[in-house]
């Protein structure tokens, strides 16, 4: 479904990814693990073209977005849900749910979509007419994947959905996620909390220093030596 | 129909009804002066709602007084087609300006700074071009309308100021309207989503660029009518009362001080202003040079910390606690009940 062929990015002189290759397909959950600074999240805002790409191809079911700007990527059927959520706090939870389906071809899907998430997440229609950032983050982080739901994508982009959560809550997070997955959504989710992510996913990618170092089912990775010491503390 | 509707066509009626109760011709200078400056304060807070915060307003009003009056004075060519000309380059220019400014994400205080250059920029340039403009001492329409023919609607000069009243009212209500029409597009979902979070917006389908650039846009062209209108009423313009950092400014300040993010508010402001500087005029006179601007500037520091909502947005605020009632979003925080 989703395909990177060589992608290199940066912001100005600096450069975050070197040469990285992947592939998402069709009703699959893939991770992409790695420390701090590694370069996890300038690949998700460069699949959604927030920064620029300066090398490479990617594709969405074989078409190209090299050329495509931040702001059609979600035509393309691909919803990023960002790094600290970026809700739009002063805005109610509901007008946030509804500026994720803002592209006119969401817009005539808006109230049956809006039912949806409320059915996926009841939490989220008690606390419709809440402003978002008044939210706890386990909230907001719902608030912020049904805003992900809202244009009816193809491939969701999960930005470390768990940073800055309470512990009791990073499970409840990762509950969301694996509904996401059963609700048919293929997800591309980006992730510190290695042990977590492994046991939602089916494949993940180890991605240090802006490369790709290895590759491999959640399994071959759980297993993995170098992973489990470097990762995993055990 | 709930109360706000009532109040607010009892408050059109009443004035509509100004010129009927038989005040003097000063007091309906000031009530012409209020909406019409209501009008351009409205078109400011089109885009200062929104983050988007001109200091160089001066320069659309500018373009608009002086477009309609070289075109009147030079070629010949009536307000009627001058005003929408002026509309035109009023908005290339705010394309100009916001263009490089959006696509390179210059915003807050760096947006503020370069239309603030903006304004000076315009004024100078009127300045400059005294064989054409009258530079400083400002210029006056070419009269056509004398003790015999007191009205001239090609010219746009009209010596009733009745007639006056009627044309400003229909101006500023085109403009509550116009405000309108983005508070309840999607446009204004888009500009609240930029203005808090502009890379989640963008990934959201927002055209970030374009958004801005439309909302720019209204304004600059709202305030370049308002500087024309302001030119045919006064039938005198010059480069400090119609451009520059001074008038720039108290465009922002009346905004803020009645309340950008209420339709009403900006015109609240007007009103606000006129009392200040009338009120001033008939109690200090001009002996305290620059008092007025003294106050604003103090005034200005007051409402940013302590009535950020304005005057009218705050009245709102305190009404609606009190029945329960909500107005939907708004851009600036409001405290919710927890579980």
């Amino acid at each position: 479904m989703l395909e990177l062929k060589n992608v290199s990015a940066g912001y100005g002189t600096f450069q975050a990814l070197f040469d990285v290759s992947l592939e998402v397909r069709a009703g699959e959950a893939v991770a992409v693990i790695g420390p701090n600074g590694a370069g996890k999240t300038s690949l998700l805002r460069v699949i959604s073209k927030v920064i620029d790409l300066n090398g490479g191809e990617i594709a969405m079911e074989g078409v190209s977005l090299n050329d495509v700007p931040a702001h059609k990527i979600i035509e393309m059927g691909i919803a990023h849900v960002p790094e600290h959520r970026r809700l739009f706090p002063r805005l109610t939870v509901e007008e946030n749910l509804k500026m994720g389906g803002f592209i006119a071809s969401a817009r005539s899907h808006f109230d049956e979509r809006l039912a949806y998430v409320y059915e996926l997440f009841p939490r989220m229609k008690e606390r419709r007419h809440q402003l978002a950032g008044t939210m706890s983050g386990g909230e907001q982080q719902m608030c912020a994947i049904g805003r992900g739901l809202m244009s009816g994508p193809k491939l969701l982009l999960l930005d470390e959905p768990s940073a800055g959560l309470a512990p009791v809550i990073v499970q409840q997070v990762f509950d969301l996620v694996r509904r996401i997955r059963e609700e048919g959504y293929t997800v591309l989710i980006v992730e510190q909390n290695i042990q977590q992510v492994l046991k939602v996913v089916d494949r993940a990618y180890l991605l240090e220093v802006g490369q790709i170092k290895m590759s491999g089912s959640s399994r071959e990775l759980l297993e993995n030596d170098d992973v489990r010491r470097a990762y995993i503390g055990l | 129909m709930n109360i706000p509707m009532i109040i607010k066509a009892v408050g059109f009626l009443a004035v509509l009804s100004i010129p009927a109760l038989g005040f003097s011709d000063y007091v309906l200078h000031i009530a012409i002066s209020a909406l019409l400056w209501g009008f351009i304060y409205t078109g400011w807070s089109v885009m200062g709602r929104f983050g988007l915060v001109s200091l160089g307003h001066g320069a659309f009003m500018g373009i608009g007084a002086y477009m309609v009056t070289m075109l009147w004075n030079h070629a010949g060519i009536t307000p009627w087609i001058g005003i929408p000309v002026a509309v035109v380059v009023s908005m290339a220019v705010g394309f100009m300006i916001g263009f490089p400014c959006f696509r390179f994400r210059i915003t807050g205080h760096y947006f503020a700074l370069v239309t603030l250059a903006l304004s000076e920029v315009v004024r100078l340039l009127i300045v400059a071009l005294r064989d054409y403009t009258g530079g400083s001492l400002g210029v006056t329409p070419d009269s056509v309308i004398s003790a015999d023919t007191p009205n001239s609607f090609i010219a746009m000069q009209f010596s009733d100021k009745v007639t006056w009243f009627y044309i400003v009212v229909a101006v500023w209500v085109v403009g509550l309207l116009v405000w309108r029409a983005v508070d309840r597009s999607m446009i204004r979902y888009a500009m609240e989503a930029v203005s808090q979070e502009e890379d989640a917006a963008a990934s959201l389908g927002v055209h970030v660029t374009r958004t801005k650039l439309i909302v720019t846009m209204i304004s600059a062209g709202m305030t370049a009518v308002g500087g024309a209108i302001y030119g045919q009423y006064q039938l005198y313009i010059n480069p400090e009362t119609t451009s520059g950092i001074a008038i720039s400014l108290q465009i922002v300040f009346a905004a803020i001080a009645g309340g950008m993010f209420v339709q009403l508010g900006p015109t609240v402001g007007a009103v606000i202003t006129l009392l200040l500087t009338e009120g001033l005029r008939q109690t200090v006179g001009h002996d305290v040079h620059g008092l007025d601007v003294m106050i604003y500037g103090a005034m200005l520091v007051l409402f940013i910390i302590y009535m950020p909502r304005g005057v009218l947005g705050r009245v709102i605020e305190v009404f609606e606690n009190r029945t329960g009632g909500t107005s939907g979003p708004t851009t600036q925080p409001r405290p919710q009940p927890g579980e």
